[in-house]
């Protein structure tokens, strides 16, 4: 399905037009433009300090671009530039359209309260108020993210690492965004963890025909989840391409390098 | 006939910045057409540039020159110079690959492997199912294999999942890469009946096929890949 709604929607979602940010006299990010179409993931790959969180941040309206521009079609259809959007505006557009995947999942949850209010927290901020089909809608997404229920008034500090990660995407995705933007998602997780993990992602992003930005220094993470791929070294995106070619017939040296070495499976 | 494949002057060099840059051509003036109903078999030693070819077919592997021309609903498309979104969807709708190995997602069951390509084009899961079940009980994989995920199979079975999730769409081109390689004779005979179905509903075909009896029985032209051999 992702990829007949990928054909059909011919505006992109998000558009960023020559992005840059400096810190002091560190160019963190230099002159980044792409645009991303709904049902489309797009991996960031590259070393730490390649600029892939600092680039996530100023597309997730988190940090402001020293120069150039992020703009996103709202829900209504009209296409706006982040920096037009007042602070509650923005702060709306996260709670409902836009989901953010952390690494840590303690930076995503609230680690004290139950794994129920964690994922119905986020339906209230969007004007549920009836307890019961709150409840009900949470313990549907703890399914979904194979979560038995009977842990839905535990809070998440009890649960596994692996458990953590799979609440926090039950929280992003509950109010069904048509954006969701990942920060090394299986980064902390056991082997045996992530893949199972990944495998979850890679069947709810084609269900919810999810739009993705998904930073990731692991190649095999960018093969499994990703349509397109951009390879950043020193802050600038140095090749981009279909994922499966950039990773098959890299053409920079940078991208060869990285590719030789991914350890076989 | 209107071709479905029309390459022209395609080709192809690796630079391999590792190892000081050194040029290494693969394929050069690569030229030839494809017919609707129609499987062509590249031939040519190891090393030749098949493999090659066949990627830079469906987009895998970059063209530095030359035109990959593809016949997408209502227009032919340029492959070699295509946006990454719309090579996309002249996958999706377009050219089927069946490569040489499965390269699959480790938890996935055998018969959603295979259903996949279907439910993608929104067949509801049942029936996508359905027609998966059917084509692994032809290619022999018994039933009580189909919900496990192919990782823990054998070779020749793993073979047999790819191809049956290689041919279950009704996609207009399809490309095989050693679809035989791993099979026995019971098995590569029902691979030679699925390409003979195929032409008969006008798909085009390439393919890379070593066992001389499978490529007689496939091939209705045979395009020799040494001729596009780049001068070192």
């Amino acid at each position: 399905m992702a990829d007949q709604n990928l054909l059909e929607n011919d505006e992109p979602l998000l558009v960023a037009r020559s992005l840059s940010k400096s810190f002091g006299r560190i160019n963190a990010c230099r002159d980044v433009s792409f645009s991303l179409y709904p049902g489309e993931v797009l991996a960031i790959v590259g070393e730490s300090g390649s600029g892939k969180s600092t680039l996530l941040q100023m597309l997730s309206g988190q940090l402001a671009p020293s120069a150039g521009q992020v703009s996103y079609r709202m829900r209504d259809g009209v296409t706006r530039d982040l920096a037009s959007l007042g602070e509650a505006e923005r702060r709306f557009l996260f709670r409902t359209d836009w989901g953010f995947v952390h690494q840590d999942p303690a930076q995503g949850l609230r680690m004290a309260v139950s794994a129920g209010a964690n994922v119905g927290e986020r339906l209230m901020a969007v004007g549920w108020n009836h307890y019961g089909r709150i409840r009900d809608t949470a313990s549907d997404w703890l399914t979904r993210v194979e979560i038995d229920t009977a842990r839905i008034d535990d809070a998440p500090r009890t649960y596994s690492g692996g458990m953590r990660q799979r609440l926090q995407i039950a929280r992003n995705l509950v109010t069904e965004p048509r954006l969701v933007f990942m920060d090394e998602p299986t980064g902390g997780l056991d082997v045996s963890v992530q893949a199972r993990l990944l495998d979850l992602l890679r069947s709810l992003v084609a269900e919810l025909n999810l739009a993705v930005v998904i930073v990731t220094h692991d190649l095999a993470v960018a093969r499994l989840l990703s349509h397109r791929v951009m390879v950043m070294k020193g802050g600038r995106v140095i090749e981009t391409g279909l994922t499966d070619q950039v990773l098959d017939d890299p053409r920079e040296p940078y991208t060869q390098l990285l590719v030789s070495s991914i350890l076989p499976p | 006939m209107t071709a479905m494949i029309d390459i022209t002057d395609a080709g192809k060099t690796f630079t391999m910045h590792l190892q000081g840059g050194i040029e290494l051509p693969v394929v050069r003036g690569v030229t030839f057409r494809v017919n609707p109903g129609e499987c062509v078999v590249l031939s040519g030693p190891s090393g030749a540039g098949k493999s090659s070819i066949l990627k830079m077919i469906f987009g895998n592997y970059r063209c530095d020159s030359g035109r990959i021309g593809i016949r997408h609903p209502g227009q032919v498309v340029d492959l070699a110079t295509a946006e990454p979104r719309q090579v996309l969807n002249i996958r999706r709708s377009t050219i089927g690959y069946v490569s040489q190995f499965l390269r699959a997602v480790p938890r996935v069951a055998s018969i959603d492997v295979v259903a996949e390509p279907l439910i993608v084009n929104g067949m509801s899961r049942t029936d996508a199912q359905a027609r998966a079940g059917e084509l692994l009980h032809r290619l022999n994989i018994p039933e009580r294999l189909w919900q496990l995920p192919p990782a823990t199979f054998s070779g020749g079975e793993q073979q047999r999942v790819n191809i049956a999730r290689g041919f279950i769409s009704d996609l207009p081109i399809l490309l095989l890469d050693e679809p035989t390689a791993s099979l026995d004779a019971v098995n590569r005979a029902v691979v030679v009946e699925l390409v003979a179905e195929k032409k008969r509903q006008g798909v085009a075909m390439v393919a890379i096929v070593h066992d001389d009896e499978i490529r007689h029985l496939i091939a209705d032209r045979i395009v020799d890949v040494t001729s596009f051999a780049a001068a070192a």
